[in-house]
């Protein structure tokens, strides 16, 4: 508590004296540190909606990980990698190679599926993705956390966690019907916090033929080091026979969240600032009266001897006290919607993604710099009108 | 003007205008009772003019105001003209007050917003005159309290004294039965003082209004035709 | 004539502070309602929609095509009238933020399902006749500022490679609900192009389009195209075309959903500010509402008063944000450029805003006035403003 008493030791008037005065007409302080934190509700979840996706995607890959995707193409639904050109990218030096002797490498077919939500009804598009048993080592933040993994060449499938809970037909036990074939849920595996949460895994070979698929979509492989990545992408980009595209795994799914992350994070924060000028102009009306009340007493501490300044430090104090008190409100009622799960289409892959608002150590400062800085513009001006009250008129209003 | 007996018929004329009986007022504390007036008997007659004296704290304002009917009783009677006004319900009450009382406020409590003419022609609005029997009816009390050339002025406009003045003719406007004046020279200086409360002799004397004041200043209570001392809720001598 | 006079020079007693809270539900308002207009602009296409056009895709999903031998199936189906189909193209024009829709139709046919984009009849025969034409929406071309004769090139996504286009036509929307940033080239020009390179790819159709004789049998005649497709290689979903352009609104619909709620809290801000000023002013009258209670004036006439002075002002302030939200739509639509081809205030936006004007005043009064109405003229009397 050193800055208050150096804040009291600057200006010679305590900090208790600013906070009786906020209590002293508790309606008042109530209604404008509540519009002011309704305010720094919605800064604060715009911002871990923003960063709850950032985070579900770049999280979604490893750093030692490769993708290949078509050259021009926006996300894997949109490639097609053929076989022959898959062959080619298998035989490439820099491919991490596992226990059993086989390279780390998984040609995967992706398609989205339209499926129906278990609440609404409404449909939206899932991803389903063909993976090989490399497919699942490529992937150690998977794990199956209910029943079991498919069985490869037959009609099983696995399901992510929010795919199981939110659309029918998707849980353990229940069936999907695609490609004229009923495809049995053996398990529910749970992936962290990524977006393969958001997918439904089956065996890659019977998924080409279901969709009569000559080309995958994507090929997935380990590096040998994760440092050669450089190396590798020259390699790929000077030989002819590939027009392909090849970014680390991480980036890939980073890139993939960009449009949809920058649309809420710039929607968000504009609707924030927008709605922060009531709150400013709340905190104004609120701190103009505050003055007014206390014409004689700012008189009175003025002919005692305190300084202008005291008098705007004490005004101005006590607006970014009453700041202070709605951003902290604010930030505790939208650390509670990180119960709350959210789930919507991805721009950018046209395919469904589930995530959570996250709340970060970056977000509780920005919302507090927010609800401070709306307290010092609202009451700034009726600070400056305290400060600059000639004694004589104060005291007459007595 | 000498002191007589309270509980003396009225010196002025014979017919009792107010008859207070038994009048009790008081408070709660928590289960604590605090009591403010203790069985008050008073008459006061017909264009009588009364001064309620007493230290501060001694009940008189309180009287004033259960006899004016901003206030409630806690036991008694208050006759005023024949009718227990202490039996009215609070919208009898109101409309009561429009057509019986005039009130005086130590602080004028003129509306900011209207000019002098507008405050004085306040009361009519709860009546069915018409804008022209309203101005007429203005015009006049502006002329009675002196101020006709300042009725298109704002309360800001006008001194403490104007004020005042706009505030008897707003308290005379609608002809009533009673004027109560709590405080009226609190806050004017002495020469002020003695136009308004002269104003207020005239206005009982010419014109036969009864006139209950309340005052801790003795000479402003030498205007009055009686004196009532009140000490601790009590009459006293 | 006393009561408004009494209550409007009220109101403006405190200019700087009825000034700031107008202004404040000014900012409220119209932010209300232009959230509300980008939920409407969300679901302008399927406010679009014809109901006697159907759309008929793969039952899997919008990314899996349609052969093309369904075109005469399909056009046999009873109570079919006219069959196009319209494959998505998804290319870059420039740079990725330039965003707009890009269809290969079945020219022949697609125009003539769209009657709402209206034509110039010697551009929409120049189009017919060029293969390689395309045929674009009047906002799309202003915006880029093209001139019928330039050559428009796209980098597809989808179909690897570089596309250029001849700019034959421009077309009007009918109404100010059409979509006029529509970019329409042939699909044969497409089909040449694709089976040349990747053959496999080739005689696909994104989805058919369907015209309908009546409206009324749109759930048998979608249930009857589906059955002859049923068991099929491609089973094919059909339905309304409303219905299809909400299944796009569905996918987002969190994102609405988000965008609706935090329309109101706006408004529930505003009303704590609002609340706020009603109380302190309320508070610094009480000597006032007494006097005028012990003239003679009831509790309720002096609730009443305060009430109506918060209407007022937010009603006043309400009926200014309507004026200033429709050239900040403007603005903010033209800002947006093609990612809300169609947006503009409607009409029942306006009512809900002067609405929320309305609940504003009336709420942020409510509990001063009762309190007002409720003094003990006494007390009031004692209270120094």
């Amino acid at each position: 508590m050193d800055c208050v008493r150096w804040a009291s030791g600057v200006t010679g008037i305590p900090l208790s004296y600013i906070a009786r005065n906020l209590m002293a007409r508790r309606l008042t302080t109530v209604l404008t540190a509540g519009g002011m934190a309704l305010v720094v509700y919605v800064f604060a979840t715009v911002l871990m909606l923003a960063a709850g996706l950032r985070e579900t995607l770049v999280g979604t890959g490893q750093p030692d990980n490769v993708i290949v995707i078509r050259k021009g193409s926006q996300s894997e639904v949109q490639s097609g990698v053929s076989r022959g050109t898959a062959s080619i990218v298998e035989s490439l030096p820099l491919i991490a190679t596992g226990p059993d002797g086989t390279k780390l490498v998984s040609k995967e077919p992706v398609v989205l599926i339209n499926l129906p939500k278990r609440d609404s009804g409404k449909a939206s598009n899932v991803v389903i993705r063909g993976v090989t048993s490399h497919g699942l080592t490529l992937r150690p933040q998977v794990t199956i956390a209910e029943g079991r993994t498919f069985r490869p060449g037959t009609s099983e499938i696995i399901a992510g966690q929010s795919i199981a809970a939110g659309f029918r037909g998707a849980a353990i036990g229940e069936t999907l019907r695609f490609g004229q074939r009923d495809w049995t849920v053996v398990g529910v595996f749970d992936a962290g916090r990524t977006g393969f949460n958001s997918e439904i895994w089956g065996d890659a070979e019977q998924l080409m033929q279901t969709f009569r698929r000559q080309a995958y979509s994507s090929i997935i492989f380990r590096l040998v080091d994760a440092d050669r990545f450089d190396d590798l992408k020259r390699g790929i980009e000077s030989d002819q026979r590939l027009q392909v595209d090849v970014k680390r795994e991480s980036q890939f799914y980073a890139d993939q969240s960009e449009q949809l992350a920058k649309f809420i994070s710039y929607l968000g924060t504009t609707i924030s600032v927008i709605f922060s000028i009531g709150a400013i102009i709340g905190a104004m009306i609120t701190m103009y009266a505050s003055v007014a009340s206390r014409t004689a007493e700012i008189g009175t501490l003025r002919a005692l001897g305190f300084s202008r300044s005291a008098i705007l430090v004490a005004f101005l104090g006590e607006a970014l006290l009453l700041g202070f008190v709605g951003g902290v409100a604010g930030l505790i009622a939208a650390s509670f919607m990180q119960m709350v799960p959210i789930s919507t289409t991805n721009f950018q892959t046209f395919a469904e993604i589930a995530f959570t608002f996250t709340l970060t150590p970056f977000i509780v400062l920005a919302s507090l710099a927010f609800a401070l800085l709306m307290g010092f513009i609202g009451g700034f001006l009726p600070a400056a009108r305290a400060a600059r009250l000639k004694i004589v008129d104060a005291l007459r209003a007595a | 003007m000498t002191a007589s007996a309270p509980d003396a018929p009225a010196a002025a004329s014979g017919e009792v205008l107010v008859a207070v009986r038994s009048l009790s007022k008081y408070y709660m504390r928590g289960d604590q009772i605090i009591p403010v007036l203790v069985d008050i008997n008073l008459d006061v007659g017909v264009a009588d003019y009364i001064a309620l004296m007493g230290p501060s704290g001694s009940g008189k304002s309180t009287l004033l105001n259960l006899i004016a009917g901003i206030d409630k009783p806690s036991s008694g009677q208050i006759l005023v003209a024949g009718v227990d006004i202490a039996q009215l319900s609070d919208g009898e009450l109101a409309a009561w007050r429009a057509a019986h009382v005039g009130f005086i406020f130590q602080f004028y409590n003129l509306m900011p917003v209207l000019t002098a003419f507008q405050n004085i022609e306040l009361p009519l609005q709860l009546t069915d005159l018409t804008r022209r029997e309203r101005r007429e009816r203005v015009e006049t009390a502006l002329a009675l309290v002196g101020l006709t050339d300042r009725m298109e002025h704002y309360p800001n406009e006008l001194s403490g004294g104007q004020q005042q003045r706009v505030a008897i003719a707003r308290a005379l406007i609608s002809d009533p039965t009673l004027i109560v004046a709590d405080e009226p020279t609190g806050d004017l200086d002495r020469a002020t003082a003695e136009e308004i409360l002269g104003l207020l002799e005239r206005l009982n004397r010419d014109l036969g209004k009864t006139i209950i004041l309340v005052t801790h200043d003795p000479k402003a209570a030498e205007h009055a035709r009686r004196l009532v001392h009140l000490e601790k809720g009590v009459l006293v001598y | 004539m006393f009561v408004p006079l009494f209550v409007l020079r009220n109101a403006f007693r405190h200019k700087l502070r009825t000034t700031l809270t107008m202004v404040g539900i000014i900012v409220a308002i119209v932010a209300f309602g232009l959230l509300r207009t980008i939920v409407d602009a969300w679901y302008a296409g399927a406010e679009a929609t014809s109901s006697a056009r159907l759309i008929t895709r793969n039952a899997i999903s919008l990314v899996f095509a349609l052969p093309m031998n369904y075109a005469q199936k399909i056009r046999q189906v009873e109570g079919v009238s006219r069959v196009s189909w319209a494959n998505w193209f998804g290319g870059v024009y420039i740079t990725e933020s330039n965003f707009f829709p890009q269809f290969a139709v079945d020219a022949a046919t697609y125009l003539e399902l769209y009657p709402e984009y209206v034509f110039k009849p010697e551009e929409k025969k120049a189009f017919q006749v060029d293969r390689q034409g395309v045929v674009v929406g009047r906002k799309l071309a202003d915006l880029y500022r093209w001139k019928i004769g330039d050559q428009v090139p796209l980098r597809g996504t989808i179909y690897p490679g570089t596309w250029t286009f001849t700019l034959r036509g421009i077309y009007d929307g009918a109404d100010a609900k059409v979509d006029e940033s529509q970019f329409l080239f042939h699909w044969s020009y497409l089909n040449e192009t694709v089976k040349a390179r990747f053959p496999r790819r080739g005689d696909l159709a994104g989805v058919y389009v369907l015209e309908i004789r009546d409206p009324g049998q749109a759930a048998e005649i979608s249930a009857r195209v589906d059955a002859t497709f049923k068991n099929s290689l491609a089973e094919t979903l059909t339905e309304t075309e409303k219905a299809f352009q909400l299944g796009f609104v569905a996918m987002t619909e969190a994102i609405l959903v988000a965008i609706q709620a935090v329309s109101f809290v706006v408004i529930v801000i505003i009303m704590a500010v609002m609340a706020n000023t009603m109380a302190m002013t309320a508070r610094e009258r009480y000597s006032e509402y007494a006097t005028m209670k012990a003239l003679g004036f009831g509790g309720g006439f002096v609730a009443m008063l305060i009430i109506a002075e918060s209407l007022s002002i937010a009603l006043g302030g309400g009926l200014i944000a309507v004026a200033l939200t429709i050239p900040v739509a403007d603005i903010f639509g033209n800002a947006m450029g093609t990612l809300f081809p169609v947006f503009f205030v409607s009409h029942e936006t306006m009512l809900m805003q002067i609405g929320a004007a309305l609940v504003v005043g009336l709420v942020a009064s409510a509990v001063p006035a009762w309190r007002a109405g409720r003094i003990r003229i006494v007390d009031g009397l004692r209270s120094v403003g």
